[in-house]
């Protein structure tokens, strides 16, 4: 596997074997950050954060008086918020698109620091002018004040590595992971009620280790809360025995049997460990090259609601690893990291698989977890024909409660390498109640996106 | 939200003698509020006003991405807001010499508001009164007819950004001395200009004949002649004049007037409520737009008046430091970005200091030689006056165009700051871009909000479809906003809406990105949008 660490030489290989020169091209494209894709334009962050920012952002309240934006609070909207999805359906009913969102993840707080949450939003659509239209590889310009010839390069920043998108969509920053629980349950509640996703059918239950239930199970002799007498009679009854006090076992007469405190027993408050459903959720995202943009937006829009829909499903009982693949395969610690690293690699969907087969087998976690896997994608992959795909993902449906593939296709790309190696390997028909696969364009709507988790789970 | 204590009116009372006697002008009566993050959640969707209208938009966290400022033109967090009497707002904790600072700074808005000829039409009424009654009505009506206000209110809207603010303006500022005959404009406006063509010598020529005529017989007299001579030229004139009557003179621009005067939609019985809504949003969205057009001199003349005004403040000696921490926060230009109050603040002192040393009349602009255009120094002492006439007559595009000059940049070091991709090194490269004072003139004119101008065009509508034009001024629309929008525009006009636009064709050529490829061109080309039953298509023309 040590081509792997090198795609140039990777790819040679492959050319070797004998790859058609119009995948041969494609593949060459992706290693290289493509030019006419939305390449991040770092607007955030850099040496200069200013550079970005325009004229009518200054104003009084925060340069006189320090105020800045205030958000709204959170907990505000979430009440309003089943009044504001009721208000859409019937947007819906009179005929017009519908205009809330969910699932999209803001960055309240002051001073660029705070935690992310899912808000339902909205936005006003006018017609005006679009800025952000220029050639690529212009990050166009603003005022500077100071020394400096003309010519000179003040300030470098690194595409690659910032590789962090800006504008609408999930905010960035230090945001911990855990953060997005709280309002991901509720945002679970709502897509399950107010868009009508599915509930799940079998959950598979397995032995709990954080819940208790409190029973009256155990037993105990002398004192307890409840007296059992059927078994305080059983007692009796050897005792009398063991006395000979009990001559004639055919005719019994309770009246005159001796009862020592002893033979009393009670039944007790215990803990009894629960039984009860938990999920581990595996979250596969392509990051190389060619997934920049609308793409990534749209597979990590889903996978929150689909986070989100789980938690509900599972009361909260759901751990979630997020994995992200160019040709090699790596697990990173939260939402943030997953939603917003880019490389410019190659795509092999192999490595992601055998990543999660090996978490699984090293953990142990078939025996404790219902697993699922959720897996988003432009479709290419460099293994053509899934040789080594297919059999890691036959290994994986050994154990899933549910695997889903979203495919987002390039606009212009139909049939990708991805859908047309799993609808080759029949396994979307045989093991249809464990893999699901979605495929949409890059462009669509989150009504799509929603439709398309309840194609990927019911 | 309440009053400021008596202790600090007392204190801005103070300020205002201090700033009438430095020559600013503004009404006696202000409201000062103190605000809490609680009033600023409810205040800051409506643009600070509050007593606008509600709608539910207001309460929910609202995606700004693309052009927010385009969107929202603007501001909602403004410190004080154009009402009669001007309200501003503060924390409840400030301590005394910042609230004067502050309020020397929202004296020199308040001035700006009331004497800068871009807010004309607001100065007659107070806004906050109008808007209140309006959110009366809003209120009846959403009584009667339920969610359907909001989504009226919501079509409204969405074209609010296409109001024919201009047109509302020029009639109030036109000088009524002006006033002409039809005939008379219709032969200077049209006639010469349109039908027949004439050189400007010509047409010039005509002007001093008619002035002549008019000097020596009388306007009415003059008139008169200049008309038998023109018959004598031209005999075809009154025919045509006559014909042009008949084309009314329609206001295009505004889209919102335009449905509110024409659609028959709206006309019929049981819809023309919506009117009422269309009205609303549209006078709203009137009241705001000079705000957004004039924000470098705004900032910039209340930055200039609270430096100066704090600085001769006798009563808050001892907080110098702390002002100046507060003042170069707010001021300083930025080694990289753009900072209306410091480039609005700098040019202001420019020009007060030019007009101070008479750098400003014809004497001083014949001088090529730059040495003695630097040493150039009357004792004409017309700072004051330059200023002032430029804070009552110019907007933001015409203070950049008319006063960023080299010799402003180079006093400053000011440059363009450009950003270009290193595709060798995958780095963001900022670098200094031009050091020419037109160039920085150009990039700061492009940063200036500019609503698309879309033109309503009757008579290439067929069956009844409305035909809208942008006009391409180098810049695309926001295609994704592009559908909803229509569905509002052909749900208040009743029938078919057609939009003609221009988009880019981004051409890539294959491999690009990598080194020697050639470089990847955007070219134009017109298409024509339809949308009829709230579906859409796409037509390239």
């Amino acid at each position: 596997m040590d081509a792997m660490k090198d795609p140039e030489k990777y790819l040679e290989e492959l050319k070797a074997k004998g790859l058609d020169p119009e995948r041969a091209e494609r593949f060459a494209r992706e290693l290289v950050l493509p030019g006419h894709r939305e390449i991040s334009t770092g607007d955030r962050g850099g040496p200069f954060p200013l550079f970005s920012r325009g004229l009518y952002t200054w104003h009084d309240l925060a340069v006189l008086q320090a105020q800045e934006r205030v958000a709204n609070p959170f907990t505000m909207q979430m009440k309003a918020l089943d009044e504001l999805l009721e208000r859409d359906r019937q947007r819906e009913k009179d005929g017009f698109p519908r205009k809330i969102k969910v699932g999209r993840l803001v960055k309240p707080g002051k001073g660029g620091k705070g935690k992310i949450v899912v808000v339902p939003s909205t936005e006003e659509e006018k017609l005006v002018h679009d800025p952000t239209i220029r050639p690529p590889g212009e990050g166009g310009s603003t005022g500077g004040a100071g020394k400096g010839e003309e010519g000179e390069v003040i300030g470098e920043q690194k595409v690659r590595e910032t590789g962090e998108d800006s504008g609408q969509g999930p905010g960035q920053g230090e945001g911990e992971a855990h953060e997005l629980d709280t309002s991901a349950y509720e945002l679970g509640r709502v897509l399950t009620e107010q868009f009508q996703l599915p509930n799940l059918r079998e959950k598979g239950k397995k032995r709990s280790f954080t819940r208790y239930v409190y029973d009256l199970t155990d037993r105990n002799r002398g004192s307890g809360q409840v007296l059992d007498k059927k078994a305080t009679l059983r007692k009796l009854v050897e005792t009398n025995i063991a006395l000979g006090n009990l001559p004639d076992v055919g005719d019994i007469d309770p009246s005159r049997f001796l009862i020592s405190p002893r033979d009393k027993v009670y039944r007790i408050f215990s803990m009894e460990k629960d039984y009860e459903p938990q999920a581990m959720v595996f979250f596969l995202r392509d990051y190389s090259g060619s997934m920049a943009g609308k793409v990534t937006e749209l597979v990590c829009t889903q996978h929150v609601m689909i986070y989100s829909w789980l938690l509900y499903q599972y009361a909260g009982q759901v751990e979630s690893r997020f994995i992200l693949h160019d040709t090699e395969a790596k697990e990173v610690p939260d939402f943030n990291t997953y939603y917003n690293s880019r490389v410019a690699g190659g795509t092999e969907v192999a490595s992601a698989y055998k990543l999660v087969n090996e978490i699984v087998a090293k953990e142990n976690l078939a025996a404790d977890y219902n697993i699922y896997v959720f897996h988003g994608t432009d479709g290419d992959d460099w293994d053509t024909g899934g040789d080594k795909s297919i059999p890691e993902l036959v290994k994986m449906l050994s154990y899933v409660s549910r695997m889903g593939v979203t495919i987002a296709e390039h606009s212009g790309t139909q049939w990708t390498e991805v859908a047309r190696y799993l609808e080759g390997s029949g396994l979307l028909r045989d093991k249809a109640d464990l893999l699901r696969m979605d495929v949409m364009t890059e462009d669509a709507e989150e009504a799509r996106v929603i439709d398309g988790i309840r194609k990927l789970i019911s | 939200m309440e009053l400021i204590n008596q202790h600090t009116k007392e204190i801005m009372e103070g300020c205002k003698v201090r700033a009438r006697e430095a020559g600013l002008s503004f009404t006696d009566e202000t409201l000062e509020y103190i605000v809490t993050n609680r009033d600023l959640i409810e205040l800051s969707p409506k643009v600070m006003i509050p007593t606008l209208y509600d709608y539910w938009v207001h309460d929910v966290e609202v995606l700004r991405g693309k052009g927010e400022y385009e969107l929202y033109p603007h501001n909602p967090y403004e410190t004080v807001i154009n009402t009669r009497p001007a309200i501003s707002f503060y924390n409840d904790n400030n301590p005394d010499w910042l609230n004067v600072m502050i309020f020397y700074h929202v004296l020199g808005h308040i001035d700006f508001f009331q004497n800068n000829h871009c807010f004309r039409h607001t100065w007659e009424y107070d806004f906050t009164g109008e808007a209140l009654s309006d959110k009366r009505v809003i209120a009846k009506l959403r009584a009667e007819k339920g969610r359907w206000v909001d989504y009226i209110l919501e079509f409204a809207r969405s074209i609010d950004n296409l109001v024919g603010y201009h047109e509302e303006l020029s009639p109030l500022l036109a000088p009524s001395a002006a006033e002409c005959s039809a005939r008379l404009n219709y032969y200077f406006d049209v006639f010469l200009q349109a039908v027949k063509k004439v050189a400007i010598g010509d047409y010039l020529k005509e002007v001093a004949h008619f002035n002549e005529l008019v000097q020596a017989h009388g306007s009415e007299r003059g008139e008169q002649l200049f008309f038998a001579d023109v018959i004598a030229k031209y005999p075809e004139l009154d025919a045509h004049f006559a014909r042009n009557a008949g084309v009314q003179h329609r206001e295009r621009h505004d889209l919102l007037r335009f449905l509110i005067e024409n659609s028959e939609f709206l006309a019929r019985e049981e819809n023309q409520w919506m009117r009422s809504v269309l009205e609303v949003v549209r006078k709203t969205s009137i009241f705001f737009q000079p705000q957004i057009r004039t924000k470098i001199m705004n900032e910039g003349w209340a930055s200039y008046w609270h430096e100066k005004l704090f600085l001769e403040d006798d009563r808050i000696k001892g907080h110098e430091v702390d002002f100046a921490r507060v003042h170069a926060g707010v001021t300083s230009l930025p080694r990289v970005g753009m900072n209306p109050y410091a480039l609005g603040m700098r040019l202001m002192q420019f020009l007060k200091e030019a007009g101070d040393a008479g750098r400003v009349g014809y004497d001083f602009h014949r001088l090529t030689d730059a040495e003695a255009r630097k040493n150039y120094k009357t004792d004409a002492g017309l700072g004051d006056q330059l200023i002032y006439k430029v804070r009552s007559e110019l907007s933001d595009f015409l203070f950049i165009k008319y006063f960023v000059d080299q010799e402003f940049t180079d006093r400053h070091n000011l440059f363009v700051t450009g950003k270009r991709l290193d595709p060798q090194r995958m780095v963001w490269q900022y670098y200094v871009k031009s050091r020419k004072a037109e160039d920085y003139r150009d990039m700061v004119l492009a940063s200036l909000y500019h609503p698309p101008y879309i033109e309503i065009a009757p008579e290439r509508g067929e069956n009844g479809t409305l035909y809208l034009v942008h006009h391409f001024e180098g810049k695309q629309l926001v295609q994704e906003y592009i559908a909803n929008t229509l569905v509002g525009i052909e749900f208040l006009w009743g029938n078919e809406v057609q939009l003609e636009t221009s988009e880019a064709v981004v051409d890539a050529p294959r491999g690009a990105g990598r080194e020697g490829a050639e470089e990847p061109q955007i070219t134009w080309q017109r298409v024509l949008y339809t949308m009829k039953n709230k579906t859409l298509n796409r037509k390239t023309l």
